[in-house]
């Protein structure tokens, strides 16, 4: 039932019958868009502010790092924190926080490129399979996607990133694209349940019936339609992949050296542990941060975009 | 003074952030075992009255005022949730509008039931199946010893409200408030509902606040009536006064507009707007109508009598069917009970522009892991043809096939066998080029006003888009969209807006834009007012006979609701099962009907001068 009654705006001490209904003229108000449109939840707000935290990290370093990352200063080595250098050096006398500030780029980078790959490709996968499941002769081609992409879920992403290193040589790049690839399937998915549920509505249904092509429905209707959830994966698949590089890169499957990366500290910081177990808190805390953030987000984001797909301010 | 059973007294509710209030000081009383009517439409504060009262009002609502309740002292909205738990169910209790979505689908109704039972330690432990199978059998449910194991998803709409008024019932409440109960469910489960719900209620004896938007179904129900418009009480009577003097301009104008038997000079339905005119039901002539033949006579006069004078009249558009337009008794409905009848050759016999013939839709089954399941049949052979111009009515309950037999005909589903011909195409055979065609010529207008616009599309770009797969270019799109949208009555303003902004009798008129904006000969309405309310819905059916004139369309009308159907229609099919049933020209059906099914259809449709003669 609408409760937001058309009332509402206008105080009437008389009950006034012409404007009713029969013109659109009067009362088409925010009412509800005001209600549901501006409520910002905890977890998007955290979530917001990590990831603009690692962001502006990576910027900064664009312009500006205390020290240079890749000169060596074999007198200042394994350092604790101190004015001169907050969080420390390590084993090459290199400063820890320009490091992590470095390595916020290659993180970054490489969860961008390893959405964007699965992003620009599963959600077309998922889209296209749907418009062959709502299809009494399609329903096999359906099938047969979205079981290759089971297949291709049941695969780790890190097989699948030393299976490229094998084949090319261990970097950034084959471990952006294993992940990406990776993290195809969870796309195709949601992709393809979102638009199952659009095409099931009566608007698709009064599309086709206005000779709307499906290309045009896949456009016009589903894409739009389907933004909200799609975005929501992207930022969980963000943290997964930052996760990911990491990882790769403490196996020494990523991001090669010199080039500073949070996977790679953590790996150089191994033989340190006991005596200075700082080195590997860094880089760790910042993944930590980093993963949270961005799942925060996709939470937050979630909430907001889910249940009210009408609440879309004017 | 003998104590009320509800008393609310200056009831005011303000949307937190809203400096005006969506209720302005209600004030209403309700004494012990009094049943009284709250009717209003969507938006006019009725359930949030009854929220307060049930202390389920949303948090964002803020409340002032009392709500005092006959067995408790004190204010109910400064009360705290434990004690409004013990007043609900034992005390007041209420149905809710959405049969679906109301009960929990993962539980058997007898837990359910159950569930209320024990809560409030009414029943011993060991006596509540016995309480559980008691309930359900006054409630009429169909073999209540093995009802109560079955889950919402086995039971219909109909039986699931059932299961609601049981639930409702479970611990002799005192006071039952109905909020819209039967407003999602069929005509003829509707009846059943009513009259059950009145029948219980006496049984219990308990009080009973029956929220409606509809007068014709609150006449049979209830003693006294109370009219709510914008948040405020206008009118207060027994159903009598109500009906028969009301008193405010906007209680004639709901009866009015409840009224389909009744018309304006111009044949159209009474609205808000022209409600002066209108003069009270027509009791004496809707008894006439109502009241069914016996069976034995039979009559003799032709089927198909002469179409009434609204159709055929219309203007003649550029079809080569012109000339079956202004024939007076050309193609009509032939199903099966016509089939045989011998119309004179001397009517000009011309090639009706919708031909059915022999139609079935059958699905397969598909069971988890691809076993076979039962087929469904959902059409067993249709024939029914429409002449050009004509204005046939659909009429059956859900799952009777209607809407199947729409989408074979607008050719988003294919017939399992039959053939199906709409102008010069062959729609079961249909190239993808064929049915661009015939969707150029034949546009929908769907039942729900919510679901059937895009929610992230402008309503320019709603109504526009038949007009982009028909390859119109810009500039011309945006004057044809300007123009229908004034031709349906809303301002050019609203090109701009989204469909959330707009009520569902507007999103309707969006609907009906978007459908002639191609200009079809063919609309085709699928339930289009049955999600709407009753004052909106006149309105709307006034648009859609303008509209039907003024574009000299043929009108194909969805409905189970028999009433709006005679308004609108000349001819008329009823189905029931994916069968046709009987078919003809509306007069006829209703004033003679053959078949007890379209008998019991008849007498289901609330009537106000029924509910009042009764």
């Amino acid at each position: 039932m609408n409760t937001t009654p058309t009332g509402a705006q206008s105080p009437r001490d008389h009950v006034d019958l012409v404007a009713h209904d029969a013109t659109a003229s009067a009362k088409i108000g925010p009412a509800r868009s005001r209600r549901s449109g501006r409520r910002a939840n905890a977890s998007m707000i955290i979530g917001a502010g990590l990831v603009v935290l690692i962001v502006g990290l990576a910027l900064i370093s664009f312009v500006w790092t205390p020290y240079d990352p890749t000169t060596i200063d074999p007198a200042a080595r394994l350092q604790g924190g101190s004015l001169t250098h907050p969080f420390g050096t390590d084993t090459f006398g290199r400063d820890t926080l320009t490091w992590v500030m470095v390595g916020a780029r290659i993180t970054l980078l490489v969860g961008v490129v390893a959405v964007g790959i699965a992003l620009l490709i599963g959600t077309p996968i998922g889209i296209i399979s749907a418009f062959f499941a709502k299809q009494p002769w399609g329903m096999w081609i359906d099938a047969v996607i979205m079981r290759a992409n089971d297949i291709l879920l049941a695969f780790p992403a890190l097989l699948l990133a030393m299976l490229f290193a094998a084949v090319y040589s261990p970097g950034t790049g084959p471990a952006m694209v294993a992940v990406g690839i990776a993290a195809i399937p969870g796309f195709a998915r949601v992709a393809r349940s979102g638009t199952l549920q659009v095409l099931g509505s009566e608007y698709v249904r009064a599309a086709r019936a206005s000779n709307r092509r499906i290309p045009a429905i896949a456009v016009v209707h589903v894409l739009p339609n389907i933004a909200g959830m799609v975005i929501v994966q992207a930022s969980v698949a963000f943290a997964i992949s930052v996760l990911a590089e990491a990882g790769l890169s403490f196996l020494g499957l990523g991001t090669q050296a010199p080039t500073p990366s949070w996977g790679r500290m953590l790996q150089e910081s191994q033989q340190y542990l006991s005596t200075h177990p700082e080195l590997a808190l860094w880089p760790g805390v910042f993944i930590a941060l980093a993963v949270l953030g961005f799942n925060l987000l996709g939470d937050g984001l979630r909430d907001r975009v889910d249940p009210k797909m009408e609440a879309r301010g004017a | 003074m003998p104590e009320n059973l509800l008393e609310v007294r200056d009831l005011t509710i303000t949307p937190a952030g809203a400096d005006a209030p969506v209720l302005h000081d209600v004030s209403l009383s309700l004494a012990p075992g009094e049943r009284v009517g709250l009717i209003g439409e969507s938006g006019s504060g009725k359930s949030l009255t009854a929220q307060s009262v049930m202390g389920l009002l949303p948090d964002e609502l803020h409340a002032r005022g009392q709500v005092h309740l006959q067995g408790h002292s004190g204010n109910l909205l400064e009360a705290n949730e434990k004690t409004l738990a013990g007043l609900r169910s034992d005390i007041v209790s209420m149905v809710f509008q959405e049969p679906m979505s109301a009960l929990n689908p993962l539980m058997r109704i007898g837990d359910q039931i159950a569930e209320v039972l024990r809560l409030h330690g009414k029943a011993s432990r060991g006596q509540i199946p016995t309480r559980v199978r008691e309930l359900l059998r006054d409630v009429h449910m169909p073999d209540p010893d093995s009802a109560r194991f079955a889950y919402p998803h086995q039971l219909s709409g109909g039986q699931r409200q059932r299961v609601m008024l049981a639930i409702a019932l479970a611990n002799s409440p005192r006071l039952l408030i109905c909020d819209e109960p039967t407003t999602a469910l069929d005509v003829t489960v509707q009846k059943h509902m009513l009259d059950l719900i009145a029948e219980r209620v006496s049984a219990v004896e308990a009080g009973l606040l029956f929220i409606t938007h509809d007068l014709a179904v609150v006449a049979g129900v209830c003693d006294r009536v109370i009219v709510m418009y914008r948040g405020r009480i206008v009118e207060t009577g027994s159903v009598d006064e109500i009906f028969t003097a009301p008193k405010h301009e906007y209680t004639r104008g709901l009866l009015a507009s409840s009224d389909l038997e009744a018309t304006d000079d111009r044949g159209r339905l009474f609205t808000l707007k022209t409600a002066l005119a209108y003069t009270g039901p027509q009791i004496g002539e809707a008894e006439a109508s109502v009241d069914v033949g016996e069976p034995g006579d039979l009559r003799d006069e032709p089927q198909i009598s002469t179409r009434p004078d609204h159709t055929g009249t219309s203007v003649a558009g550029s079809t080569d069917e012109d000339s079956v337009r202004t024939a007076s008794a050309g193609g009509g409905v032939r199903g099966a009970s016509v089939r045989d009848d011998h119309r004179t050759p001397s009517v000009r016999e011309s090639v009706p522009l919708i031909e059915v013939s022999d139609v079935t839709r059958i699905f397969r089954g598909r069971g988890l892991f691809g076993r076979r399941r039962s087929d469904v049949t959902a059409l067993g052979g249709i024939d029914f043809s429409v002449a050009a111009g004509a204005r046939l009515g659909i009429v059956g309950e859900s799952g009777s096939g209607k809407s199947t037999l729409l989408n074979i005909l607008s050719g988003l589903d294919r017939p399992t066998t039959g053939r199906v011909r709409v102008g010069d195409i062959r729609v079961e055979a249909a190239s993808s080029q064929a049915l661009r065609r015939l969707r150029e010529n034949l546009q929908i207008v769907f039942q729900d006003p919510f679901a059937s616009l895009d929610p992230r599309m402008r309503i320019a770009d709603i109504v526009a888009e038949p007009l982009i797969a028909a390859g119109v270019d810009k500039g011309e799109r945006a004057a044809r969209v300007e123009e229908m949208i004034a031709a349906v009555d809303l301002d050019a303003d609203s090109l701009r807006r989204y469909p959330h902004q707009f009520s569902g009798g507007q999103r309707q008129r969006i609907s009906i834009a978007r459908a002639l904006v191609t200009r079809p000969q063919i609309l085709v309405a699928d339930e289009p007012v049955s999600a709407l309310d009753v004052s909106v819905r006149a309105q709307v059916l006034n648009l859609l006979t303008d509209l039907v004139d003024e574009y000299a369309l043929t009108l194909l009308f969805v409905s189970h609701d028999l009433g709006v159907v005679k308004h609108l229609c000349s001819e008329v099919i009823v189905m029931r099962a994916g069968r046709i049933v009987e078919s003809g020209a509306t007069e006829d059906i209703y004033a003679n009907p053959q078949e007890e099914y379209t008998r019991r259809l008849i007498a289901a449709t609330p009537s106000l001068a029924e509910a009042l003669a009764g």
